[in-house]
């Protein structure tokens, strides 16, 4: 059975949604703290033991702060936009399986299980644009508007590397469902297979950081010139909203990745000489592949100057692009021809 | 199969649906004039956002359209391959030359050099 009734499959969306919010609280913390490092200083170590409780201080003295809504706005549109941004982040990662069938208590590791889990993902993050270009639009504010419009244009344009390098992928599997693309293993079907993959994985995560707004491409946020773009007219909840947002589109993407390209919940088979068994252990794979690239995205941070704009643009439609079709083409001409 | 995606947006939209909820209750509502205008650096702000906007946003939003068609098209294609894959490589490779030479029309008209 890979389906649960429903109301179990409720309570775990609900429970994977306070997990991505408690995650994001503390990826903000591990953020700032690894950041810190970086910089040689400590980074926030006062509230609590070690800075431990950082966070929780964050989140109370967002919701009492005043929630300004500027007279110019529309008021609709304006609270509605962080809700949109944070429902399709929300929802995109229920799609994502994070183990076995059957392995939570009986239940299924996943909220749920697609055919077409992979053009979900797609879909509900795509979705995520109106969130950043609604509440750009709404603020009636200039540099609102230019900060979601830049935003909206580097997010469209990056999808088309996001969506050519998933091709590669489909091509091995054969299938656009997560579980049983993480259950083939595309990196065990021939080895003529892996300079296409490899490609392809290089085009998906540099896409995939573009996407989630994230050094190099952070130019929705380039305070320099921007103010704090599409943020710019929005306080206490509603932009913490926008924060959720981005964190939890991170870790969908770093999940993401690791669905597709890494074996997702599966563990090293090695490993099984050693502890039988454990490469099924649900959870604890997915949370580490994830981790890594939790960690790239704040090391990329740490060590990359942001890009100029015509940069951005064009890297996405030159070089993003062209790769990405040339690993799906790659990929198909092996398949046809060589295996 | 697919009440499961609902479930998953009904319990995102609770939460999203109580933080804005909560966060507008307990926030303290001092309203002011000066407050409650747009940013503009300092200075008051001078007449409306909603204006037009360079040409080059557009041009990007309608060739995104074509190039992520392209994309779409692909899928089914992608997820059969196997079923042949000679000739739909044949098919794959001729649908790509086609697009190619717009993709080629559109960099050597510059749509994509922002100045």
């Amino acid at each position: 059975m890979t389906h649960d009734p429903l109301w179990i499959t409720f309570i775990k969306a609900l429970a994977v949604c306070v997990l991505l919010l408690g995650a994001f609280a503390y990826m903000t913390l591990i953020e700032r703290k690894l950041l810190g490092r970086f910089q040689h200083r400590p980074g926030p170590n006062m509230v609590g033991p070690g800075g431990w409780l950082q966070p929780i201080a964050d989140a109370i003295k967002t919701i009492f702060k005043e929630d300004l809504n500027v007279t110019a706005a529309d008021k609709f549109v304006l609270v509605l936009a962080p809700a949109i941004s944070i429902v399709f982040a929300l929802s995109a990662f229920g799609a994502i399986p994070a183990g076995p069938a059957g392995s939570l208590f009986g239940f299924n590791p996943w909220v749920m299980d697609l055919d077409i889990g992979l053009l979900y993902i797609l879909a509900a993050t795509s979705l995520g644009v109106y969130g950043i270009f609604l509440g750009g639009w709404a603020a009636n504010s200039k540099y609102a508007l230019l900060g979601s419009l830049r935003s909206s244009a580097q997010i469209i344009s990056y999808e088309l590397g996001l969506g050519l390098s998933v091709l590669a992928v489909i091509i091995v599997a054969g299938t656009l469902n997560l579980r049983e693309i993480v259950e083939l293993n595309i990196w065990s079907v021939s080895p003529w297979l892996w300079p296409g993959l490899l490609l392809a994985f290089a085009t998906f995560v540099i896409s995939g950081t573009a996407e989630v707004n994230r050094t190099p491409f952070d130019l929705p946020e380039a305070e320099q010139e921007l103010v704090a773009g599409y943020l710019t007219e929005y306080s206490s909840i509603k932009w913490a909203l926008y924060q959720m947002a981005e964190y939890v589109n991170m870790l969908t993407a770093s999940a993401f990745i690791s669905t597709l390209f890494l074996g997702g919940y599966r563990g090293p088979r090695f490993l099984d000489a050693l502890i039988p068994g454990v490469s099924e252990w649900p959870f604890i794979w997915l949370f580490v592949k994830m981790a890594i690239f939790m960690f790239m995205f704040i090391w990329l941070k740490a060590t990359l100057p942001r890009l100029r704009y015509d940069q951005l643009m064009r890297f996405g439609w030159i070089y993003v692009f062209e790769f990405a079709l040339a690993a799906a083409l790659v990929t198909g001409a092996v398949v046809a021809f060589v295996i | 199969m697919y009440l499961e995606v609902l479930m998953m947006f009904l319990a995102a939209g609770l939460i999203a649906a109580a933080a804005l909820v909560v966060g507008g209750l307990l926030g303290p509502k001092k309203p002011g004039e000066v407050k409650l205008s747009a940013y503009e650096s300092g200075v008051p702000a001078v007449g409306s956002a909603r204006e037009r906007f360079p040409v080059h946003f557009y041009l990007v939003a309608m060739v995104f359209i074509i190039f992520d068609l392209e994309t779409a098209f692909f899928y089914p294609l992608a997820v059969k391959f196997q079923a042949a894959p000679q000739f739909l490589f044949a098919n794959a490779v001729i649908f790509v030359a086609i697009l190619a030479v717009g993709y080629v029309y559109l960099l050597r008209k510059g749509v994509l050099n922002w100045k």
